[in-house]
């Protein structure tokens, strides 16, 4: 998997990159299981614009492989046992558990496509669909805020 | 079809990869982007299991999670770029102190 190398990567950029190919990865997973929307909206969202983002925020910062802060051998150590270890407790607690997962065989291949979708999502899911469009203008005006402000205190 | 117990270890997996990248890294941008692929492991669960359950509930809130993660990503980067500013490193370490 691309994601290991996302986090082994010694270069910010290469790391950046990686996840780009881990996002298209999951957008691939996204049209086996008839999320075509999900799917479209992973691709132009995450490998777009946020990743974008994050390769700006590198490159302003001039990061490379020399500059990149590294943590001492024994915690690397301790951090990928213990990453492991989570994964074993999880995949085995999956394993031995008693499987009553809802399988219908009934899946319906249009469920996932923009029709159906944006009909639950206007009128089954209308006020959490305000309520995000709030936080994000929230979260735009944060954004400039953030970084306005300090231009104003250095000159 | 691809049995749902695959994609329940991919998003294991892949959330377990951002928890050692999580813990591993001292590069600020690369934690955001361990959390990142932690988000996207949910989002992986919760549309096959919608997919499975053929409920598409599921799949709008994966789009609600992407709205949510969006925004978080925006503020925190910004945050960080004011961080850097400050104190001219991204070393989570040397953020010990709430002011300098």
């Amino acid at each position: 998997m691309t994601a290991l190398l996302v986090i082994f990567a010694k270069n910010p950029v290469h790391s950046v990159l990686y996840l780009i190919l881990c996002f298209f990865s999951i957008s691939g997973h996204y049209v086996l299981l008839d999320a075509q929307f999900l799917a479209i909206v992973n691709l132009i969202v995450y490998a777009g614009a946020v990743m974008v983002l994050f390769l700006f925020v590198v490159m302003m910062l001039n990061l490379n492989a020399e500059s990149d802060p590294t943590k001492p051998k024994l915690i690397k150590f301790a951090a990928v046992v213990s990453g492991g270890l989570l994964m074993l407790v999880i995949i085995a607690s999956i394993k031995y558990s008693e499987n009553n997962l809802p399988i219908t065989a009934n899946a319906d291949a249009t469920m996932g496509n923009v029709k159906n979708l944006g009909k639950a999502l206007f009128t089954d899911f209308l006020l959490p669909f305000e309520v995000c469009s709030i936080l994000f203008i929230a979260a735009m005006v944060g954004a400039v805020v953030l970084g306005k402000r300090e231009n104003e205190n250095n000159q | 079809m691809i049995p749902i117990e695959h994609y329940l270890y991919l998003s294991v997996i892949l959330f377990c990869i951002g928890v050692t990248g999580v813990l591993l890294r001292r590069n600020a941008i690369i934690i955001f982007m361990s959390i990142e692929l932690m988000l996207n492991s949910v989002n992986i669960l919760l549309a096959a299991f919608s997919t499975y359950a053929g409920n598409n509930a599921g799949q709008v809130f994966v789009f609600f999670i992407m709205v949510v993660a969006a925004a978080e990503i925006t503020v925190g980067l910004a945050i960080l770029v004011m961080i850097f500013r400050n104190i001219k490193t991204v070393d989570i370490d040397s953020l010990k102190s709430l002011k300098w």
